[in-house]
Order: C-alpha cells, then sequence, then structure tokens
C-alpha cells in the first residue's frame, strides 16, 4: 500500500513547510462526511499518531491511518494549477465518482 | 473543481465549509488583495503576475478600465481617468475645493451633495469609482480561490471619519463584497507582523506610500489595538523622491522643466524612479537622460531627499507629542509603504525612534497581508483561541420598555461586530405605533442612561394588546457604528435609525457611569421590581377595563360586575403605595378573581363563531 505525490506537489509543501516553520509532513487522510460520501483530510503533521503509518515520496514524509489507506491506496497527490487558482488534487484510483467540486467522492 | 489546501493539524475543513475570506488594501495610489493559503497570508497576482493594481480607473468608449490598462492615460484623457479617488471618499463638493490639491476633473453636485465627476460615460460618485477597483481586486480573488467570496476585511487609515468609512463600505457593497469589517491600516500591519500576539505597549506605524505619508502611534493593551494619534501629510510621497531626482537630472543635463514635452518628462520621471530604486542596494548608479550620461551616488541622494524624510520625522514627533508619549516608550515600529526601502527613510526613523524598525514583510504589501489574516479569523476558519479580540463595547445598548424601564439588548464588552435581535410587543389594544428609545449604560432605569437616539415604528396594524410581534435589532458593525432596527413581523413594516454609541463619551465618562451602576446595584434592582409591577399592573387594569367595557354587563351579575370595578379601583390605590411586593399581591388576586369572566368571554366568543355554521363544516378541517 503507498500514497504518492508529484515533483510539484513536493515542492509546494517543502516550501509551506518551510514557512510555517515546524511540521514534519502531511497527512494524508479520509473522512466520511461531505456531498458524495467521503472527503479528503490534507493537513500539516507536528507529530504523527501511532496508528499511522508513513511513506516517502519525492523527499516528502506523507502520513495515513489503516483505515484512510483502505481508500486511499495508489493514490497519487499532485499540485496544479487552473488559471489563478492553485492547490493540491488526489489522483484517486479507487474513487468511482466525485462531487463536482473534488472535495468529496465515493468508491 | 476546487483545488484543496494544506490545513493545521486537527483543522481540516468540512468539505464545501472553507470560507474564502480575502484582505484588501485599498489605496490611495495602489490596491492589493492577500489571502491566507495553507496557514500563511500571500497577496494574489493578477494574470500577468502583477500583485499591485495601481488605484487608477478610466471611462473608455469600451468600458471601465482599472489598474494598470488605464495608467498611461492619466495623461492623455485625464477627465476620464480617474487616480486618487481615495482622497474623495465621504467628502462633500466643498471640501473638494479646499483638499489643497487640483483635480483635473469635472466635478457636479449631486443630489446627496456627494461630489460627482462627469466622465464620458455619465457622472461617477466616488463610490462608484472605488467600487470599480474593488471588484476588478474582488474577480481575481474568485479567480484565484475558485469561487465566490464569503467576505473581506478592508483596510482604512485610521484618521478616516464615519463618512469615509461609510463610504468605502458602501463602496464594497456596490462592488457585491460582504465586509466583515474594516480595519485600520496601522493595526493591520501591526497584525501582519504578529505583534497581537506580543507584549502589550506602544507601537508607531510609519506608512510612506507613493502620495501620501501616514504616521499611527497605537497601543496595544489586551489583544485591543487604540488608535492614540495619528498625523502626516497627504502630499508627501515617494513620488516626491522621484521629483527631486529628476530635478537633478534635469539640472545636470542643462535641460528647463518648462522646455519638456509630455514625453520627455515621463521619461525623466521613469529614470528618476528607477535611480531611487536602484540606489537602496547600490552604492553609485548609472543616470542617463536626453543623451546626457552622469552617475549618481547614494551620499548625493541622501542629500536630494534629507528635507524630505526630515519633514516626516517631524510629522512623527508631532504624533508622539499628541499622545503624550516619549519616543523611548515606543515598543516597535512598523514600517509600510514602498518609499520606506529607502536606506535613509530606515535609518532616520531607527535614529528617532530608538528601534530597529519592522521591516521583514514586503512594506507593499503588509497591509494587505495583516487584512487577509484578519479576515481568515473571522470567516472562521482558525480555531476560537486564535481569535483577536479587537474591540469591545464600553457600554451596554438597549432600549426602553414601559415604565421607563432599561432593557438592555447587547451587553458591555461584547465583542464587536454583533448583531442580537429581540421580540417586543404592543402595549396598548389597536396599538399602531411604537416609540424607540436608543439607550446607552449599565443603570436599570431610562433616566439614569444616556439617550442616543429616538425613532418610531408606524404602521402595526391593530390587534389586541400582546399580539403584534416587533422584533427589534441591535447591530454595532466593527467601526463601532450601531444600526438598530425595528420590524412589525406579520407586515413588515420596517424603520430603523443610525448611531454612533462612543461618540462624544470619553473615558473617564464611561468609567464613571460603570462605577454609578457598581455602587447603585441594589437600589436599581428595587426600582426596576417596582416599575415591572407598576406596568403590569397598568397592563392588568387596560385589559379588565376594556373587557368589562365590551361584555361585562352581558356576562356578570351586576354584583359580579361591581366586585370587578371596584377591585380595579383598589388596585390603582396600592399601586400608589410604592411597594412591589404588595401590587404583586393584588394583581395575583384580581386576575384570579376575574378568572371566571375570562372563561366565559372566551365561551361566548367561541359561540359567536360558530353560530350559522354547520357541523359538517368543520369536519374536513
Amino acid at each position: 500500500m503507498a500514497i504518492t505525490m508529484t515533483e510539484a506537489a513536493a515542492r509546494h509543501i517543502r516550501d509551506q513547510l518551510e514557512k510555517r516553520g515546524r511540521g514534519v509532513g502531511i497527512r494524508v487522510a479520509v473522512r466520511t462526511s461531505g456531498c458524495s460520501g467521503m472527503a479528503y483530510v490534507l493537513e500539516f503533521v507536528d507529530e504523527a499518531s501511532n496508528d499511522e503509518l508513513a511513506f516517502e515520496s519525492q523527499g516528502v514524509n506523507i502520513y495515513s491511518d489503516q483505515k484512510s489507506l483502505v481508500y486511499l491506496d495508489g493514490t497519487e497527490l499532485d499540485f496544479v494549477k487552473e488559471g489563478l487558482n492553485e492547490g493540491f488534487q488526489f489522483n484517486n484510483p479507487n474513487a468511482s465518482s466525485e462531487c463536482g467540486c473534488g472535495e468529496s467522492f465515493n468508491v | 473543481m476546487a483545488l484543496l489546501q494544506i490545513s493545521e493539524p486537527g483543522l481540516a475543513p468540512e468539505p464545501h465549509q472553507q470560507k474564502r475570506a480575502v484582505g484588501i488594501d485599498l489605496g490611495t495610489t495602489n490596491s492589493l488583495v492577500a489571502t491566507v493559503r495553507s496557514g500563511s497570508a500571500e497577496t494574489l497576482p493578477d494574470y500577468d503576475g502583477q500583485h499591485i493594481l495601481p488605484s487608477i480607473v478610466r471611462y473608455s468608449e469600451q468600458g471601465v478600465e482599472v489598474g494598470l490598462v488605464a495608467k498611461p492615460h492619466v495623461i492623455d484623457d485625464s477627465f476620464n481617468t480617474i487616480v486618487s479617488i481615495k482622497r474623495l471618499m465621504g467628502r462633500g463638493l466643498e471640501d473638494v475645493n479646499t483638499l489643497g490639491e487640483v483635480m483635473p476633473y469635472h466635478f457636479v453636485q449631486s443630489e446627496s451633495s456627494m461630489p460627482l465627476i462627469e466622465t464620458r460615460r455619465g457622472a461617477v460618485s466616488p463610490v462608484e469609482v472605488s467600487a470599480e477597483i474593488l471588484r476588478a481586486l474582488a474577480e481575481r480573488a474568485r479567480d484565484s480561490l475558485g469561487g465566490e467570496l464569503d467576505g473581506a476585511v478592508i483596510t482604512v487609515p485610521a484618521y478616516f471619519d464615519d463618512a469615509q468609512r461609510q463610504a468605502t463600505k458602501d463602496a464594497a457593497k456596490l462592488a457585491g463584497l460582504h465586509v466583515y469589517r474594516l480595519l485600520n491600516e496601522p493595526t493591520a500591519a501591526a497584525v501582519a507582523y504578529g505583534l497581537d500576539e506580543g507584549t502589550e505597549g506602544v507601537i508607531a506605524v510609519y506608512d510612506l506610500g507613493g502620495g501620501t505619508f501616514d504616521i499611527s502611534v497605537l497601543r496595544l493593551q489586551k489583544g485591543v489595538f487604540e488608535v492614540m494619534a495619528t498625523g502626516g501629510d497627504t502630499a508627501l510621497g515617494g513620488d516626491d523622491f522621484d521629483k527631486e531626482v529628476a530635478q537633478w537630472i534635469l539640472e545636470c543635463a542643462s535641460v528647463a522643466e518648462s522646455d519638456l514635452d509630455s514625453g520627455s518628462h515621463r521619461a525623466v520621471m521613469i529614470e528618476a524612479c528607477r535611480v531611487k530604486e536602484a540606489l537602496t542596494n547600490a552604492d553609485n548608479v548609472e543616470v542617463t537622460f536626453n543623451g546626457w550620461q552622469g552617475e549618481l551616488s547614494r551620499v548625493q541622494f541622501n542629500e536630494l531627499v534629507k528635507p524630505l524624510v526630515t519633514r516626516t520625522i517631524r510629522s512623527f514627533k508631532r504624533a508622539l507629542r499628541d499622545a503624550g508619549i516619549k519616543a523611548e516608550e515606543i515598543h516597535e515600529v512598523v514600517m509600510v509603504g514602498g518609499s520606506t526601502r529607502v536606506p535613509l527613510v530606515r535609518e532616520s526613523v531607527a535614529e528617532f525612534s530608538g528601534k530597529n524598525p519592522l521591516t521583514s514583510i514586503d512594506p507593499d504589501r503588509v497591509v494587505a497581508i495583516g487584512a487577509a489574516q484578519q479576515a481568515n479569523v473571522l470567516a472562521g476558519n482558525k480555531s476560537a483561541e486564535d481569535m483577536l479580540l479587537l474591540d469591545v463595547i464600553p457600554l451596554s445598548l438597549g432600549l426602553e420598555t414601559m415604565g421607563g424601564l432599561m432593557e438592555k439588548v447587547i451587553h458591555r464588552n461584547t465583542t464587536i461586530p454583533v448583531s442580537r435581535a429581540q421580540e417586543f410587543t404592543t402595549y396598548k389594544d389597536g396599538q399602531t405605533a411604537m416609540a424607540i428609545q436608543v439607550l446607552q449604560g449599565e443603570r436599570e432605569l431610562v433616566s439614569d442612561n444616556r439617550s442616543l437616539a429616538r425613532f418610531e415604528l408606524r404602521g402595526i396594524p391593530p390587534l389586541p394588546a400582546g399580539a403584534a410581534k416587533i422584533r427589534v435589532t441591535f447591530q454595532v458593525d466593527a467601526d463601532g457604528l450601531l444600526d438598530v432596527s425595528a420590524e412589525e413581523m406579520a407586515t413588515g413594516v420596517k424603520s430603523s435609525v443610525q448611531v454612533k454609541p462612543s461618540y462624544g463619551l470619553t473615558d473617564d465618562e464611561i468609567a464613571r457611569m460603570l462605577k454609578e451602576s457598581m455602587t447603585s446595584a441594589e437600589e436599581d434592582r428595587d426600582a426596576r421590581k417596582l416599575r415591572e409591577q407598576e406596568v403590569e399592573a397598568d397592563r392588568l387594569v387596560e385589559a379588565l377595563d376594556t373587557a368589562l367595557k365590551a361584555d361585562g354587563r352581558e356576562l356578570l351579575s351586576e354584583d359580579e360586575f361591581n366586585r370587578l370595578v371596584a377591585d380595579l379601583e383598589n388596585l390603582g390605590e396600592v399601586k400608589r403605595s410604592g411597594s412591589a411586593e404588595a401590587i404583586k399581591l393584588e394583581i395575583e388576586r384580581i386576575s384570579k378573581a376575574s378568572d371566571e369572566f375570562a372563561a366565559r368571554r372566551m365561551n361566548s366568543g367561541i359561540r359567536k363563531a360558530l353560530s350559522g355554521h354547520k357541523i359538517d363544516e368543520f369536519k374536513e378541517s
């Protein structure tokens, strides 16, 4: 099981961590809510919790818990620009449908 | 499609819950928009990568142009290309004539005494022109954040008065922006440096922009920034530095200023600006103009602009004197505005204040960044403990209810902005109007509080006493402006008034009013109890009297009727006794005595309503 990220995503996360001045990596998780069932969680990690697995991709530590991994295995995190808008996008092979806004999905 | 941002641990928003909030620095010369993304505040660039939007609006044949595209037309289409509109915000036409600077526009008087500027697309008000700038920034923010904005914090100079603040809000409304609050520019700069979380003390904000200089002295106390004094020069800025250098170039090149056509005039100004900026890091800079070549050193440059810098320091001194503090008491100095990059400015400020000024955040963007951080908090994107307390209302606000009592709607020390609504009702049968007296203070009786305003709500439908629902809403915005509105819920008739609650009250007066409310607390409580019972007694008399007149003879025996009339007279007697307890007992006694009467009235009412109908008619419902 694994989660990976693109070079662009890694570069942006490294920048953000540096600006923030602390943090060991990012947490990628899934929780059940949102208009289409599941919602992604993307946050800084100051301290990993015991039930989390750690991955490394492009030199950035990624933390995720077992339950989330069921839905996230094989996901690639990307950083994209759409015009002036920019942010992260989950390329999740497990997702069968997304809510159109991309903030939540179904498996 | 929404793109995700990284959140702080444990604070990942629910889907669709992340609010898009921006901070806007609506400047005289330049404007910016910023937002907090992945935890840090940053200004947003346009499609060309430009962060700064020149505050210039042109009304062209094709439409409205804002920013850099409008800039070249300041000279060739000056009547229709509007700069420095901020100077006209909230001003009347008579102010415009005394602003001390010549504005090249054709002004026309409007009905509202607001000056209008004649352009080829019709007359426009300063509010409309500002709205165009805000609209351009809002559109950029929407494109950058991928959706509609929830709200914005817009900065204004600390010295802006009510009319100027209101005009700024109106402009935002016109641009379709929801304003969380207006924030003083120096406060925004201090917030950007995180000074609101630091130690309490005096903070000076030195803001040398393109065309204006502002100095503000703030005191941070319990997380609240208080403006102690402001000063400055509305006609001094970086452009004046350029002019000095341009003069020097013209002298060296032996060109008289009067001989310049507009093209070469612009050329020398551009060269002067380039040289000034290069001298921030270099000790010597090559200068070329019109075939002439030379060199300007930092030392020479400092000599040229020294009189200007000295003027700013003089304003600084004056502001400190107004605030009643000495330079040594300054805790931090924040530098704002592009011209504070000039080394001589930094050195002079450091020398005068004895503090190393804060310069690590881009001085052009620091105000917008602070505003964005504030907007992020106000949008609820941060946890509650990060919420900054910026302002509180010093005294409770409320209104007069029957019996001359003060009903508090918003209690003192409530953080603003705040909005509270309360429902009131009519006191008399068929009452169609209600007078609303807005009060400020901590005491229980109206006469011991301060009256702020009075207004009337008319057109209440005639109903029995207590049946009409009137919702009164008190709203204090972040700028301390109080709006009170009353609405009758059934018909929607509305009435409102706007007041500035703290107006005219000094700190001492506020302290005195608070102290009185403490020392007379018991007295006030008793007075309130008595008034409440008196009002209750009056209400009972009114209701019973009406009922007796309506169908007392019909439903009561002679004896019963006379007993109730006597009871009412007796209640009047007891009311005059001044004892809350006695009145209360008498009210209870009469209420009981009239229960039977009330029951008969109700039965007779139902009988009347049903008579003439068949049972079948009621079955369906």
